[in-house]
C-alpha cells in the first residue's frame, strides 16, 4: 500500500501505538505504555480479550504469576483489564491486522481484514502463537471448496437460503447455526461424532425438538470424503458410529472443530524471523524494523521462555524505547508507582 | 521403566522407555515421536496429542473422562479406541502398551 493511498482514505484512526493482540502480554503493554503517556489501540481477531488464557484455558489455574499463588486464565484476564482501565485504551475485536507498512511520514500504516485503517507512531506485536483460525478438517481436497461450499463462519445467513446445509460439530457454534439456519435452508443436517453435545443445554433441547419435528436431521458420525467439482460440493461420504458409510447430498458445509493458532499475516511484514518467531533484542524488544516491537509468545531471543511472566518484563522495557519515538522531546524519568504522584495521577489514585 | 510402543500410520514402530508418572504424550515428546504435536503442553486443551490405543489395551488405559471426551470432539477421525495421550498416565500396569498415531492431528 502506497502512502498517498493510505492518506487519501478518510477515517483512518490515528493513535500513538497499536498493540496487535489482546492476550495477557498485549494487555499489560497498555499499562506500561500508559505510564509513559502513550495512548494505545488494541486489536484482536478474537471477539474478546485474553488470548490463549481466555480462549484455551479460561477455567484452568495458573500457578506461576508472581504474587498470585493461583489464578485462572479468565481471572488473570479480568484483573489485567481492571488494572489497565485508567488508560482508556481503544479496543477493536473480531478483526485481524493484515497489513503493516511504514509510510513516508515515518509512521506505520495498518489495515485490518475488515478494511479498517490505522496510523500509528509505534507498533507492538503481541500476537502470541499467531492469530486464532478455525481448524480445517484434514479432508482430501478441502481447500478447493473453501469459500465456495465449505465455510468456517457464517458471514451472511442469506448465503445459505435454499441450500442443503451440513453442519459438523457438537459445541455452541454448531448448535446455534443449526437453530438459525434451519428455517432458511432447503435441508439441514447436523453431524456430530457422538450423541452428546457440549453446547448450552437449552440449545441442545431446541435442536432435539427440531429433529423430532423433522426439520433437522441428526447424523451421528464423521465426514470422510467430499464429492464435487470446481469447488461446488455435491455430496459427502460419512462414516456413522456403527462403521457404516452413508452418502449425503449437500452443497454447503460448516465445520466447527475449534480454533488453532497460525502465525498468519505477521510472517509477511518483512521482519526478521527465527522459525516463525519474530527476532528481537533483549534491551528494547524491538524487531529488525525500528519502531516495531514484538513481545510475549511471538518473539524470540536467546534464552526466551514462553511465559506470561517473561512477557510482562518485556513490555516494561519496550515502553522505555517506545517513549523515545512517541515523545522525542520529553525526557523520561525513572519513577515508582508507589511514590510518584504523577504516575498515581495517571492511574487515577485518589 | 515401562515400555511403550508408538506405531506410525505407515506401520513403522518405535518402542521407548517411560518413567511411571509421566503421561504417554510426555513420553512421546521426550523421545521425539513424530505425529504427536501436543500444542497445549498437556492441558487437555488442544486435541493434537490424539492416539488410537491398541484394542487389547483399552481396558487397561480406561475410558476418557468427560473433559477429554469434549476435547476429542476437536480431533479428526475419532474412533472407539481414541484417547488424548496427555490424559493417559504411565503406570507399571501399562508395560508393553501400544498406541497408534493418527495420519493427521488436524
Ligand atoms: C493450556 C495452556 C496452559 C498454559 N499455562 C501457563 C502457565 O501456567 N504459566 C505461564 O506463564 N504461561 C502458560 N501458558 C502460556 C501462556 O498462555 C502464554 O505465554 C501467553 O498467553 C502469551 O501471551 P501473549 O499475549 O504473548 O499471546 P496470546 O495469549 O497468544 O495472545 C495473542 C493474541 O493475538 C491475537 N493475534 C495474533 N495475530 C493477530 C493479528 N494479525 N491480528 C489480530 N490479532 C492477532 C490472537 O488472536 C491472540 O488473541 C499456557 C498456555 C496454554 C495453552
Ligand atoms: S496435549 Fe493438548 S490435549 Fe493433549
Amino acid at each position: 500500500m502506497a502512502l498517498d493511498e493510505a492518506v487519501a482514505v478518510t477515517g483512518a484512526t490515528e493513535i500513538d501505538a497499536v498493540v496487535i493482540g489482546a492476550g495477557p502480554v498485549g494487555l499489560f503493554a497498555v499499562f506500561e505504555l500508559g505510564l509513559v503517556d502513550i495512548k494505545t489501540l488494541v486489536i484482536d481477531i478474537l471477539d474478546r480479550p485474553g488470548g490463549q488464557c481466555a480462549e484455551l484455558y479460561p477455567e484452568k489455574p495458573i500457578y506461576d504469576i508472581p504474587a498470585l499463588p493461583t489464578v485462572t486464565g479468565q481471572e488473570l484476564t479480568d484483573r489485567l483489564l481492571e488494572q489497565i482501565k485508567p488508560f482508556g485504551a481503544q479496543f477493536v475485536f473480531g478483526e485481524r491486522v493484515d497489513e503493516l507498512q511504514r509510510g513516508e511520514d515515518g509512521r506505520f500504516h495498518l489495515k485490518t481484514d475488515a478494511g479498517r485503517e490505522i496510523v500509528a507512531k509505534v507498533v507492538v506485536i503481541a500476537a502470541g502463537g499467531g492469530s486464532f483460525t478455525p481448524k480445517r478438517p484434514p479432508l482430501e481436497g478441502i481447500e478447493a471448496y473453501e469459500g465456495k461450499s465449505v465455510h468456517y463462519a457464517v458471514r451472511r445467513m442469506e448465503d445459505f437460503r435454499g441450500k442443503d446445509v451440513l453442519i459438523v460439530g457438537g459445541g455452541d457454534s454448531a448448535l446455534d447455526w443449526t437453530l438459525n439456519l434451519a428455517p432458511l435452508a432447503k435441508s439441514l443436517t447436523l453431524m456430530h461424532r457422538r450423541d452428546e453435545f457440549r453446547g448450552a443445554p437449552h440449545s441442545v433441547e431446541q435442536m432435539r425438538a427440531l429433529v423430532a419435528e423433522g426439520k433437522v436431521s441428526l447424523v451421528i458420525g464423521q465426514v470422510t470424503k467430499l464429492h464435487g467439482e470446481t469447488g461446488n460440493l455435491e455430496a459427502v461420504t460419512a462414516k456413522t458410529s456403527d462403521g457404516a458409510e452413508q452418502r449425503l447430498a449437500v452443497n454447503a458445509i460448516l465445520p466447527f472443530f475449534g480454533l488453532t493458532m497460525k502465525l498468519g499475516p505477521v510472517a509477511h511484514w518483512g521482519l526478521n524471523l527465527n522459525e516463525n518467531l519474530v527476532l528481537v533484542d533483549t534491551e528494547k524488544f524491538e524487531t529488525s524494523e525500528k519502531g516495531i516491537f514484538a513481545v510475549g509468545d511471538i518473539n524470540w531471543y536467546p534464552g526466551k521462555l514462553k511465559l506470561i511472566l517473561s512477557g510482562f518484563h518485556e513490555v516494561a522495557l519496550m515502553a522505555q524505547q517506545a517513549h523515545k519515538y512517541v515523545h522525542p522531546e520529553k525526557k523520561l524519568m525513572f519513577q515508582y508507582t508507589t511514590s510518584s504522584s504523577s504516575l498515581q495521577k495517571k492511574l487515577g489514585v485518589k | 521403566m515401562v515400555k511403550l510402543t508408538f506405531v506410525q500410520p505407515d506401520g513403522a514402530s518405535r518402542t521407548v522407555d517411560a518413567e511411571p508418572g509421566v503421561t504417554v504424550m510426555e513420553a512421546a515428546k521426550l523421545n521425539d515421536i513424530p505425529g504427536i504435536e501436543a500444542e497445549c503442553g498437556g492441558a487437555c486443551a488442544c486435541a493434537t496429542c490424539h492416539v488410537y490405543v491398541d484394542p487389547e489395551w483399552v481396558d487397561k488405559t480406561g475410558k476418557p473422562e468427560a473433559i477429554e471426551e469434549d476435547m476429542l470432539d476437536f480431533a479428526f477421525d475419532v474412533r472407539k479406541e481414541s484417547r488424548l495421550s496427555c490424559q493417559i498416565k504411565v503406570t507399571p500396569d501399562l508395560d508393553g502398551l501400544t498406541v497408534r498415531v493418527p495420519a493427521k492431528q488436524f
